[in-house]
């Protein structure tokens, strides 16, 4: 049995696998299949500062190798997240990251100062959501307005501060060098891709929103590069997501320099994705004699 | 709610229609906690999505389901290549079905070319005490309808275009039942114009109804968020989801 124990912003993980933001919910539906101790973390569901109904339905596409979604922040607010869903998450020994957004970057500060006197284990700020009109992916695609949001959240909060990235960027090492530069303990990459499918007898798009975030194995290569990249370019960790979908993939993306790695669209493949990829890194670890999953961060020798 | 997800043997496939599957899949652990409304999520393999299906039949002493499905696209055609025998994965029982009550005497189960099949179960339990009343295009899309007669249900078929039954839409003879009165309940499945039409008359006449909601879906269980579907409650307007609040919802909820 390797060990599969990383530390990322000084919180220790018991295992690098965590769901992603907006598959998992607050981690209740699933306890009714695995217990929640058997990943290392959770990325709750993307949390505003008041309740956010979300887009209309159609919200969800099938595309080749993966999906869209266009959920549009759909969450009860952090007022509820601190009283219902932290407490019990709290209580299931695995590390919180809350996820949080907002329309303006004093939004975001204002979720995040709620958090800070709550014993939430990081905060994942979220400036890249596709879906939302106000912020959301405007914050993400520009360097100045990603430094000035992390800055404010940065100022709200002493939690360890993740930002999670857009990958529907020119340039995503230098929007993580402006994130680094203003205050982030870490970066988490990639967030959905922006894409769109039309239904040819109707000639709608399927989603309602029209456009929606891609993710599912079809983004993996993307997640790969991007992580890679972004790894050499900034002094603070990586948390490495996108189409992960078996141990191997993690492995990649931790080989590419992921910390740590989430697990989105694939729960929707196999609601048991998360716990199989871990025992699947496992075997790669022990088959190869590797004592443990931090020994092959960052470790990809290359051309 | 309590589900499961594993793989199961079909133990029986037949093509009622024209690109109409049937599957009767021996899952006794899904079957003894399935009720009349709930639906499975099948993986498609090679896709990244499961495909919901309403669940057509419940024999908890057979430990069996039966599930009909109509291939409406690449997803459920690949389901639709399973064989006799072959391991389907499912996630089920999945969602809140309809509410039955031994207080009712007399109701109405109303379905909609693909959406008939969750009717079935609803007929088992209420026998004579039901009229079903089904639609579909035409002569060739019918089926279920000796399923129907068999639990001892009125059948009222019709199809739009004339060719069996009743040439009409299913909301003609649903105002000829509600005018005779006595009715305790309505359940309907199909496309939302015929829902939206067994609502309103439903209101009209005063009339529980309970309708069963279709919509594009992920996780299936209520943490995703994809099935929005407005509904009102308390007064208050509330984005449901099909997957976790229903697909079955009281039809005065449903905002349109």
């Amino acid at each position: 049995m390797a060990d599969l124990s990383v530390k990322v912003c000084g919180i220790d993980f018991k295992n690098p696998i965590i769901p992603a933001s907006g598959v998992f919910g607050y981690g209740r539906e699933y306890e009714e299949l695995f217990p929640l101790n058997k990943l290392g973390g959770i990325a709750t569901k993307g949390t505003t500062l008041h309740l956010r109904t979300g887009n209309l339905a159609p919200r969800i596409a099938e595309t080749p190798s993966g999906m869209l979604n266009s959920v549009g922040l759909q969450n009860p607010g952090i007022d509820h997240f601190i009283s219902t869903e932290l407490p019990y998450l709290l209580t299931k020994d695995l590390v919180v990251l809350a996820n949080i957004a907002g329309s303006t970057p004093d939004e975001c500060a204002e979720v995040a100062a709620k958090l800070d006197d709550t014993d939430v284990h990081m905060i994942e700020l979220n400036i890249s959501c596709p879906n939302v009109k106000q912020g959301g992916a405007a914050f993400g695609t520009s360097c100045d307005m990603a430094g000035e949001v992390t800055k404010k959240v940065r100022q709200a909060t002493k939690k360890p501060l993740v930002v999670k990235l857009s990958p529907n960027v020119t340039s995503i090492t230098d929007i993580a060098k402006s994130v680094e530069a203003a205050g982030a303990d870490a970066v988490s990459l990639i967030n959905t891709l922006l894409g769109m499918r039309i239904d040819i007898n109707t000639r709608r798009p399927i989603l309602r929103n029209n456009v929606g975030g891609m993710s599912g194995p079809a983004v993996f290569p993307i997640a790969v590069r991007m992580v890679w990249q972004v790894a050499n370019a900034v002094d603070i960790p990586v948390i490495g997501m996108g189409g992960v979908s078996s141990g191997r993939d993690a492995i990649e993306l931790m080989m590419a320099g992921a910390s740590a790695v989430q697990v989105g669209a694939a729960i929707f493949t196999d609601p048991y994705a998360p716990v199989k990829i871990v025992e699947e890194m496992n075997e790669f670890l022990d088959s190869k004699g590797i004592a443990s999953v931090k020994d092959i961060i960052g470790t990809v020798q290359p051309w | 709610m309590k589900y499961i997800q594993g793989n199961y043997i079909i133990a029986s496939k037949e093509a009622i229609a024209r690109n109409i599957y049937s599957f009767t899949i021996s899952c006794p652990e899904v079957a003894d906690i399935a009720c009349p409304g709930q639906f499975v999520h099948i993986r498609a393999k090679g896709y990244t999505l499961r495909r919901p299906i309403s669940i057509c039949g419940i024999d908890k002493a057979k430990g069996t389901l039966r599930i009909v499905f109509e291939i409406r696209g690449e997803g459920t055609e690949e389901i639709s290549r399973l064989n006799k025998g072959d391991l389907i994965d499912m996630l089920a029982p999945l969602g809140h079905g309809f509410t039955v009550s031994d207080k009712f005497n007399k109701v109405i189960l109303i379905g909609g070319g693909i959406g008939t099949p969750p009717m079935l179960p609803l007929a088992n339990i209420y026998g004579s005490k039901a009229a079903a009343i089904s639609g579909f295009r035409n002569a060739s899309a019918v089926i279920l309808q000796e399923d129907f007669k068999k639990t001892g249900a009125e059948t009222v078929l019709c199809t739009d275009d004339g060719s069996a039954g009743i040439h009409g839409f299913v909301t003609e003879p649903l105002k000829e039942l509600l005018a005779k009165g006595g009715i305790d309940a309505v359940y309907a499945c199909g496309p939302m114009p015929m829902l939206k039409g067994i609502s309103a008359l439903c209101k009209e006449n005063g009339v529980y109804c309970e309708i069963s909601l279709e919509e594009r879906m992920a996780c299936g269980i209520g943490a995703c968020l994809g099935c929005a579907c407005r509904t009102q409650r308390n007064d208050e307007e509330y984005f449901a989801h099909v997957c976790k609040d229903g697909p079955v919802f009281k039809a005065e909820e449903v905002l349109w």
